[in-house]
C-alpha cells in the first residue's frame, strides 16, 4: 500500500500549524513556505494522476482498517483530476495573493489557505460519506476565515449570511446522513453502492428521503437556483484571491454530485429513478438563465463575476443531469474550464479596482494599468460567456452535442444558446463602460496615480488565461481523459471490489452486522 | 420511547426551522442550534433505539446498541458547537461595526469604501 494517497491531505495539515505556530511573526516566511507546500502539493497530485490514469484505483486504508469498519481515501480518475485542478488553481491564487499584498491585510492568511485545501483535497479523495461531511466542514471553517479575512462591515455583513447558509446547508447533510444510517447500516460509498441495490421496493421511503436530502446538500454547495443565495453577496465581498479559490468550492458539490448519483444512486436504480431528469435538470436549466441574467443586471463588476459563476455552474449540472458517459464528460471539461475562468475574472476584477473608488459600472477615470487589464478581461470574458475560440465555447459545444439525442434537447439548446447571447451582452456592458467610457472622464485635479499592479499579479491572472489558452489547444486529448474518467464512473465494479475487498484489519468480519 | 424521541426531534426542527427563517442574527442563530439539537438526536436514533445496552461487545453479552451513531454524534456536536461559537463572533462583528442585525441585504446599505482597510 501506498502513501502518496494521504500526502494531499497530510502535507497541508502540517503546513498549516506550523506556518500559524512557528512563523506566525513572518509573513515572508509564511509565503515562502506555502508556495513550496502548493509546488510540492502539484507534483504529488500529478503523480496520482499519472498512477491512475490507466485505470488504477488507488485505495488508503487509516489505520489498516478494512473498508466497512474503517475509513478510506480512494483515488481513482475522476478524484486525482480535481484534485491536480485544485492545487493548480492554488498556486495561481496564492502567487497573486502575494503579489497584491491581500495577504498582508488580516491575520493567518496562508494558514487558513492550506487548512481550506486540506479540506478541498480530502473531499475530492474520501470514500466514506460521513468522511466527505467531515472534509466538507474542514474547508468550511477555513473558508469562514478567509472569507473575512481583512474585516470591514461589509464583508462580515456577507460573511454572516455565508456562515448561516452553510450551518444549514450541514445540517441537512447530518439528516441525511442519519436517514442513509438508519436505512443501510454503512456510510462507506462502495459499501453503500452495494446495500442500496438490495433494498426491496416497498421499503424505499427511508432511502428516497435521504437521496433528496443529499442532492438538496450538494446542490446548495454547487449554488444551484434556488438554493444559491448565498454565493453573490459572499463571493464578492470576499477578498479576491480568495473569492478566486472559492471558484472550485462550488465544483465540490458537483464532483459530490457525480460521485455520489454515479455510484451509490445511479440513474438506473428504481429507487431514485426520475431524480435527475424531473429535478436536476430543470433547476440547473434555471441557475443557467437566473445565472446569466444576473450577468447583464449586475450593477457592480465582483457581482457580476459571482453571477457568471452561477450560470457556468448551471451549465455544468445540466451536463451531469443528462447522467450519460458523454455528458459527464463534456461536464468535466467545463468544470476545468469555468473553474480556470471564474478564478481569473474574480483576480481581473481585482486588479480593475487599482485607482477606482469602487467597483460599480459607472464611468470613472482610468484605472493604473489599464491596457494589460482590459485584455485580460476581454480574453476572460469570451471564456466565461462562451465565444470561440477559448475554451468555453468548446466546452458548451460538447455539452450541446451530448444533450443532442435526448428529449429534452429544445429546452437544452435554446436556453444554454439564449444565455450565452445574455452573458456576452452583460460582459460587453460591463467591459465598455470600465475600460473605453474611462477615457471620457477627466481624473479630478488632485487625484495621485494610483500605482499599477505589481507584475507578479500579472503573471499569476495571464498563467490562468494561458492554462485556459492550454485547455482550448489540447481539448481534444483533455476531452479524450475525461471521456475515460466517465466511462470508469460507468463501471463501478472495481471501484466497490477495490474498496471492499482489499484485505486489512477485521477484514473477515464475524457474523455480527448492523 | 419512540414516540418520545420522535416528537422531540420533530418539535426541536419545527421550532428551529422557524427561529431559522426570521430577520435578524440572534433568532437565526438560536434556531440553527435548535436544529443541531434535533440532528444530533436525529443520528443518535439512527442505530435504533435501544435502551440500557452497552456499546462494547463482550462475551456473555447479547443485547448491545451500535457504537457507530455514538461516534459519529460526538464529531457533529463539536463541529456544530465550535460554529456556533464562530457564528456568534463573526454575527457579533457585523452588529458592532455596522449597526445592524439583519441577516437578509439592506437596500440602502451605504458603500463605506472600507473595502480591505481595516
Amino acid at each position: 500500500m501506498t502513501h502518496w494517497l494521504v500526502a494531499p491531505v497530510v502535507l497541508p495539515a502540517i503546513l498549516a500549524p506550523f506556518i500559524l505556530l512557528a512563523a506566525r511573526y513572518h509573513i515572508g516566511i509564511q509565503r515562502v513556505f506555502s508556495v513550496v507546500g502548493v509546488l510540492i502539493l502539484i507534483m504529488i497530485s500529478a503523480g496520482l494522476v499519472w498512477t491512475t490514469a490507466d485505470g488504477t484505483i488507488m485505495l488508503y486504508q487509516l489505520g489498516d482498517w478494512a473498508a466497512p469498519f474503517g475509513i478510506v481515501l480512494v483515488g481513482d480518475r475522476l478524484s486525482t483530476m480535481m484534485v491536480l485542478l485544485t492545487v493548480v488553481l492554488a498556486l495561481f491564487v496564492l502567487l497573486y495573493a502575494i503579489s497584491s499584498g491581500w495577504d498582508e491585510r488580516g491575520n493567518h492568511f496562508h494558514a487558513l489557505f492550506q487548512f481550506q485545501l486540506m479540506g478541498i483535497l480530502g473531499a475530492f479523495l474520501t470514500g466514506d460519506l460521513f468522511n466527505l461531511f467531515v472534509f466538507f466542514e474542514v474547508l468550511l471553517i477555513a473558508s469562514y476565515g478567509l472569507m473575512i479575512h481583512a474585516g470591514g462591515n461589509a464583508r462580515l455583513q456577507a460573511g454572516v449570511q455565508y456562515v448561516l447558509f452553510n450551518l444549514i446547508g450541514s445540517t441537512l447533510f447530518l439528516f441525511a446522513l442519519g436517514a442513509i444510517y438508519a436505512e443501510t447500516g454503512t456510510l462507506n460509498m462502495a459499501d453503500l453502492a452495494n446495500r442500496v441495490t438490495l433494498i426491496g421496493p416497498e421499503e424505499t421511503v427511508g432511502i428516497r428521503v435521504a437521496a433528496v436530502l443529499l442532492l438538496l446538500v450538494f446542490a446548495i454547495k454547487a449554488a444551484l437556483v434556488p438554493l444559491h443565495f448565498w454565493l453573490p453577496s459572499s463571493y464578492a465581498e470576499a477578498p479576491a484571491p480568495v473569492a478566486a479559490l472559492f471558484a472550485i468550492m462550488t465544483k465540490v458539490g458537483a464532483y459530490a454530485i457525480i460521485r455520489v448519483y454515479t455510484m451509490i444512486f445511479p440513474p438506473e436504480l428504481a429507487v431514485t429513478s426520475g431524480l435527475h431528469t424531473t429535478w436536476l435538470l430543470p433547476t440547473a436549466l434555471l441557475s443557467l438563465t437566473i445565472g446569466m441574467t444576473g450577468v447583464l443586471a449586475a450593477k457592480k463588476l465582483d457581482r457580476l463575476v459571482a453571477f457568471s459563476i452561477i450560470g457556468s455552474m448551471g451549465m455544468v449540472i445540466v451536463s451531469i443531469a443528462l447522467f450519460t458517459p458523454e455528458g459527464i464528460a463534456a461536464a468535466l471539461y467545463y468544470i476545468v474550464h469555468s473553474t480556470l475562468a471564474g478564478a481569473a475574472l474574480f483576480l481581473i476584477a481585482d486588479l480593475v479596482r487599482a485607482g477606482r473608488k469602487n467597483l460599480e459600472l459607472t464611468p470613472q477615470p482610468p484605472i493604473a494599468g489599464a491596457t494589460i487589464t482590459a485584455g485580460l478581461y476581454f480574453t476572460g470574458a469570451i471564456a466565461m460567456a462562451g465565444l470561440p475560440p477559448l475554451s468555453g465555447f468548446l466546452g458548451k459545444l460538447l455539452v450541446l452535442d451530448a444533450a443532442y439525442d435526448t428529449n429534452l434537447m429544445v429546452w437544452i439548446w435554446v436556453i444554454v444558446l439564449g444565455s450565452s447571447l445574455i452573458s456576452i451582452v452583460g460582459f460587453a456592458r460591463a467591459g465598455s463602460v470600465l475600460f473605453w467610457k474611462a477615457a471620457s472622464v477627466e481624473p479630478p485635479e488632485d487625484a495621485a496615480a494610483a500605482p499599477a499592479p505589481a507584475t507578479l499579479s500579472y503573471v499569476a491572472v495571464g498563467g490562468l488565461v494561458t492554462l485556459l489558452a492550454a485547455h482550448t489547444v489540447f481539448a481534444g486529448q483533455v476531452h479524450g481523459y475525461t471521456t475515460q474518467v466517465a466511462a470508469q464512473l460507468f463501471e463501478p465494479a472495481p471501484y466497490i471490489s477495490t474498496v471492499v475487498e482489499t484485505p486489512g484489519k477485521l477484514s473477515k468480519p464475524s457474523t455480527e452486522d448492523h | 420511547m419512540e414516540l418520545l424521541i420522535a416528537s422531540a426531534i420533530g418539535i426541536l426542527t419545527a421550532a428551529g426551522i422557524y427561529l431559522v427563517l426570521r430577520l435578524r442574527t440572534f433568532p437565526v442563530i438560536l434556531g440553527i442550534s435548535l436544529l443541531t439539537y434535533a440532528v444530533n438526536v436525529f443520528l443518535f436514533t439512527s442505530g435504533r433505539v435501544t435502551v440500557g445496552a452497552p456499546p462494547v461487545l463482550r462475551d456473555d453479552i447479547t443485547t448491545y446498541t451500535d457504537p457507530l451513531p455514538q461516534a459519529l454524534v460526538l464529531t457533529a456536536i463539536v463541529i456544530s458547537f465550535g460554529m456556533t461559537a464562530v457564528v456568534v463572533m463573526i454575527g457579533l462583528g457585523a452588529f458592532l461595526g455596522s449597526d445592524d442585525d439583519h441577516v437578509d441585504d439592506r437596500p440602502a446599505l451605504p458603500d463605506d469604501g472600507s473595502e480591505g482597510t481595516s
